[in-house]
């Protein structure tokens, strides 16, 4: 293992996120007082509680979530794609690497910016909302795992992209409707049985099940479901990047 | 010695059927400076990024320090520094970040003094904290030389080092390779300046449609250019060369207007004077005389040529 160059793409990758830190650390303060202020404040108003939980905690989870996988994703596809737009990843395929570095590089650095904005969202929402972690090790183990995967999935889409819009069209046209159809804000048992049945084929569903139960021991699908898919989804991520790199598509002629 | 770089019979054919490389067999020594000439499209940037691991062969092998670059990667891969053709860098990076990170990604640990003495050495020192953006062609360019540098490579590849360069740099570049080589480092270049191989160049390699038409010591090639031509037009032309001149080695030049004496610029005695005291003795008229000298660039664009044929 070449540890050297994964810290040299970890720490590369890092020093543009410090370089604009207080983009990214405004940015998801910002946003989430927003949902607080129109979900928490206009409808918790007129839902009060969501299965024993008051409704401006119970988006937490799933605000957590929302920005956790949009930033894992955006930062590990555009991570890997500006240097195939810039020319740069000349340097990548002729340096001494191998496929696992690289994205132990790219996709590590992605996770802990990610990571980092969803700690920033969590202490945001103690400031509205009186926030108790039923589960802390569980919670950190599903944001840790729910980062990753999803960098996983951004680095490839990075790859896939051929221009700036593609980089745009998974997140906007597939991830971010999958994330608020996946109860982000809302219990799916509040839908009716058919839609039910439907949003169980969303796989959001089960990572923001499985991190609201950390948080208060509430879901709409078994914890051992939610683990599963999630690592199911982290393993199908792997799968594909090793597939690309082996076969060098879109990045090897 | 063994080669530092061997490549036996590369062959690569793009997606699409495109054969970019038809069996390229070289050796390149330790130490020396290889230059590579050929016209647009024959597969130099080829050839390159394919030793370089950019792309992957279709058939034969390569080893660099005798490390095949497939199976044996990383130690083939260490050994080399690639500067690209087009200037590719990350814009918003300071030129120090970004050799640093070449390095790092090399595997090689930080080294700060050396990283400044590669700096120092490109004239880039004073502009180590300056974005990239903000430098001018020139010293993007020298930037890709100091990353290529940065992890200490024993073989440097510069693809096209001095394209679209104005002369007074591309004559630094010059000097850079010369202590590079001095430093025992063995440099292959592509150029499509015929006077840049001549100028740095131990050997010189032909390529042109994916093959490698010649590869030939410097010296050789300009024992060749050492040759050149006088040609001697006649007022009326001649259907054979006179017997009193037949002791002289000369040809008739086209329609028989004109005698060819080809002679060496090197040796001691020319000939000329001899010549032309037994053509005014032959009682030819002279109409004009012309010298001729024949150039690296044409013997390349001969080559060239005669694939294209």
């Amino acid at each position: 293992m070449n540890w050297t160059a994964i810290g040299a793409i970890y720490r590369f990758e890092m020093a543009r996120f410090f370089r604009t830190l207080m983009q990214s650390f405004l940015s998801p303060v910002l946003s989430t007082s927003l949902y607080f202020v129109v979900f928490g404040a206009a409808i918790g108003s007129r839902i009060q509680e969501v299965e024993g939980v008051s409704y401006g905690a119970f988006i937490v989870p799933g605000l957590v979530m929302l920005s956790v996988i949009t930033q894992a994703i955006s930062n590990a596809s555009f991570g890997i794609y500006f240097p195939k737009f810039t020319g740069t990843i000349y340097e990548l395929l002729s340096a001494p690497v191998n496929f696992l570095e690289i994205v132990l590089g790219y996709v590590g650095a992605a996770a802990t910016k990610a990571l980092f904005i969803g700690i920033v969202i969590l202490i945001t929402a103690t400031f509205f909302v009186d926030l108790h972690i039923a589960h802390p090790m569980a919670m950190v183990l599903f944001l840790l795992l729910t980062c990753l995967s999803f960098a996983l999935l951004g680095f490839i889409i990075g790859i896939w992209a051929t221009n700036f819009e593609q980089l745009q069209l998974v997140p906007l046209l597939i991830v971010t409707p999958l994330i608020f159809l996946g109860g982000s804000f809302y219990s799916i048992s509040m839908l009716p049985p058919a839609w039910q049945t439907v949003t169980l084929f969303n796989p959001v569903v089960y990572l923001i099940s499985g991190f609201r139960w950390s948080f208060f021991g509430l879901a709409d699908v078994p914890i051992g479901i939610s683990l599963l898919a999630i690592a199911a989804f982290t393993g199908l991520c792997l799968a594909v990047i090793w597939w690309i790199f082996r076969t060098g598509w879109r990045i090897r002629s | 010695m063994a080669p530092i770089l061997s490549i036996r019979d590369l062959q690569k054919t793009y997606e699409g059927g495109f054969q970019a490389l038809k069996g390229v067999t070289l050796d390149i020594e330790q130490g020396e400076i290889l230059a590579l000439l050929g016209p647009n499209g024959a597969g130099k940037t080829t050839l390159i990024s394919t030793v370089c691991g950019i792309t992957t062969p279709s058939q034969g092998q390569v080893t660099v320090g005798g490390h095949d670059i497939v199976q044996d990667f990383r130690a083939a891969r260490a050994m080399i520094g690639l500067v690209p053709q087009e200037i590719a860098l990350q814009p918003f990076e300071t030129v120090l970040n970004t050799v640093r990170f070449s390095r790092g990604l090399f595997g090689k640990p930080r080294n700060d003094a050396y990283i400044e003495r590669i700096l120092r050495k490109l004239s880039l020192w004073d502009k180590r904290d300056s974005q990239i953006t903000q430098l001018s062609g020139g010293m993007k360019r020298r930037v890709l030389i100091a990353k290529a540098l940065s992890h200490d490579p024993r073989i440097l590849f510069l693809d096209e080092p001095t394209a679209g360069v104005d002369v007074d740099l591309r004559k630094d570049m010059w000097d850079t390779v010369a202590e590079l080589k001095a430093d025992g480092v063995t440099i292959i270049l592509t150029t499509h300046y015929i006077e840049e191989a001549e100028a740095i160049a131990d050997r010189v390699g032909v390529i042109a449609k994916g093959e490698l038409l010649l590869v030939q010591d410097k010296a050789s090639l300009m024992a060749q250019m050492g040759k050149k031509q006088i040609e001697v037009q006649l007022d009326a032309p001649l259907d054979r060369i006179p017997d009193a001149l037949a002791h002289l080695d000369l040809a008739l030049g086209a329609g028989g207007e004109s005698l060819i004496y080809t002679y060496d610029t090197n040796a001691a005695r020319t000939g000329i004077t001899a010549l032309l005291n037994d053509i005014a003795a032959a009682d030819l008229v002279l109409r004009d005389v012309q010298t001729r000298q024949s150039s690296l660039e044409d013997i390349f664009v001969d080559l060239v040529k005669g694939e294209a044929a």
